[in-house]
């Protein structure tokens, strides 16, 4: 059996009519890690024993004829900052290489509660940082659709395990493109919910006031079911509510698709332009109607994010003390404990953020640095507030470029943070943005970036299919 | 440009060991890196508000009720300490003579 062309609905309907078991997806998800995983490395662990027994449990609804939940006997992987009772959780880092997780996060208790089959971690740069997955301290992950090239990141390994069939849907972290570039990089649908839609309990964190966990599935239809699973309000997530806007008169001839001009300037290349804007031109073709919109601030979100993601994943990290839990190397005082722990266990990626951030919030910068950022972001805010007046939808390129090599970008921490150019605006402002796959270009995926008011994935996803339809 | 003591001092702060190499490093990155940050300062921001959360967060309250903690997985968490004595984590000195 292959993983890579079954849906959600064909799962359900194949159990519901005995064409296979909850426990034959299990084998089948586990087979496709052992033939793929050892050259493209999406897992950093499979969990066999979990799956079959929910995979039995399944099996034994079937027999018992008792109501499946909505995930019945869907091999799902999760990222390694989401905690599964009772399996390690490391979010990449040597710094968590031994640490089992106490209890479920909040996903994932519903992902159980769903009759999902989780079938494993996945690989991921270090605690988020990072645009490739190159930044995990337990090696890089290939880009399944061409093994040379990265997967994106930081949720590398959930996109990979999906494009590769190992797993049909995933579950990634999304600071400030984790799940869109690498939905568009592998060519999968990839959504990052509204600020405060899916509860955070149980993630680990890297920057508050950005992260998001979402799905990635092979179609708009398995995103919008994984979404529906996970979403809501949460009491151990003070930041979480319970908010959807449904829009069940959509029309693609109502659509209003804003197009800003800046996301089509410089530094986008021009056949991952040409690619979004024949796609827009279909949209067009079908009905919809494009308005050319303006986000004047946005050349300001990437410094803002990334002074914004550098301030919080510096206090955000500071549990990672060598005391509580973690690596540890025990120094002749408290103060040199820290020092040898932390200089120790963490990548060159965090010490770097951690660094940045610690300078952004000390004395004498704080205003010239954060303060200042918080600024932008209202600004920014503001732009799309104004946009939104005349549009439904914002559309745009996910990644000004297409999937790159692996090691191309490593030496230029720069470089890499401009990866993110496009994607950050909606963390900052903490709109919903769903990637869909929009074609190819050299053989490459490129993926289409859609962004709508708060709150309304509902339009995200109706639109989504319009894309996903076009041919 | 950031000097070398700087990205000593900022390390300190951050409770970070770094090697020769990565302090050389670092100062290189971040001279780049700030540089490009740079490009806020030419904005007016004289009349803006700062924005801390990307949604208007109230406070959140609960019953301020006593809530039972299971021991066994208070001790599990425990557990993960390197140092432990009685249920309790054990930390070197906080207030001694060292710098």
């Amino acid at each position: 059996m292959e993983l890579g062309t079954l849906g959600i609905k064909d799962i359900q309907e194949g159990l519901q009519k005995k064409t296979f078991s909850a426990t034959e997806l299990a084998e089948a998800s586990f087979s496709a890690i052992r033939e793929k995983d050892p050259k493209i490395h999406a897992f950093l662990e499979v969990t066999e024993n979990l799956a079959l027994e929910q995979a039995a449990a399944v099996d034994k609804k079937v027999a018992n004829k008792e109501k499946l939940g909505a995930l019945a006997g869907v091999p799902s992987a999760l990222k390694d900052a989401i905690l599964v009772k009772g399996v390690r959780a490391t979010a990449g880092s040597r710094m968590l290489e031994n640490y089992t997780a106490p209890y479920d996060a909040t996903v994932v208790e519903k992902l159980k509660g769903a009759d999902a089959l989780l079938v494993g971690k996945t690989n991921m740069d270090e605690f988020g940082m990072g645009a490739s997955t190159e930044n995990s301290a337990f090696g890089v992950t290939r880009n399944p659709l061409d093994e040379e090239r990265v997967p994106g990141g930081s949720s590398g390994g959930s996109a990979a395990s999906v494009a590769a069939g190992e797993a049909v849907i995933a579950l990634g972290e999304d600071t400030g493109g984790s799940i869109r570039l690498p939905a568009s990089f592998c060519g999968l649908v990839g959504l990052k919910p509204t600020y405060g839609a899916v509860s955070r309990n149980g993630i680990i964190a890297l920057a508050s006031s950005l992260d998001q966990v979402g799905p990635f599935a092979r179609t708009v239809e398995d995103c919008e079911i994984v979404f529906d699973v996970i979403r809501g309000k949460d009491p151990l997530d003070a930041t979480s509510v319970d908010a959807q806007v449904q829009d069940p008169n959509f029309k693609i001839q109502n659509l209003r698709i804003g197009v800003p001009k800046e996301y089509f300037g410089e530094g986008l290349d021009p056949v991952v332009g040409d690619v979004i804007k024949n796609t827009l031109k279909k949209l067009e073709d079908a009905g919809a109607k494009l308005v050319e919109v303006s986000i004047p601030h946005v050349q300001y979100a990437l410094a803002a994010y990334y002074i914004i993601n550098t301030s919080e994943a510096s206090a955000n990290l500071a549990r990672y003390d060598g005391i509580r839990y973690g690596f540890s190397k025990a120094g002749n005082t408290l103060l040199e404990t820290y020092l040898e722990s932390r200089g120790e266990a963490f990548g060159t990626e965090v010490k770097r953020r951690i660094m940045l951030g610690t300078y952004a919030l000390s004395a004498g910068y704080y205003d010239a640095y954060y303060i200042k950022a918080q600024k932008v972001r209202t600004l920014l805010k503001q732009d799309f507030e104004k946009a939104f007046e005349e549009v439904d939808v914002i559309a745009g390129p996910v990644s000004p470029f297409l999937p790159f090599k692996i090691g191309e970008k490593m030496q230029d921490p720069l470089a890499m943070y401009l990866v993110d150019i496009y994607t950050v605006s909606a963390n900052l402002t903490a709109l919903p943005s769903l990637s869909v796959p929009a074609g190819k270009a050299e053989n490459l995926p490129v993926g289409l970036q859609l962004m709508a008011p708060a709150f309304q994935e509902n339009l995200l996803f109706k639109a989504g299919s319009v894309v996903e339809a076009l041919k | 440009m950031i000097t070398k003591e700087q990205v000593v001092h900022i390390a300190k702060l951050a409770r970070l060991k770094l090697t020769e190499e990565e302090i050389v490093k670092f100062q290189k990155d971040f001279s780049s890196i700030l540089d490009y940050f740079g490009i806020l300062q030419s904005l007016d921001t004289k009349n803006v508000e700062p924005l801390t959360h990307s949604v208007a967060a109230e406070n959140v309250e609960r019953e301020d009720v006593e809530r039972e903690a299971d021991p066994a997985f208070s001790q599990e968490l425990v557990d993960m300490a390197p140092s432990q004595d009685q249920g309790f984590l054990q930390v070197k000195e906080v207030f001694g003579n060292d710098k």
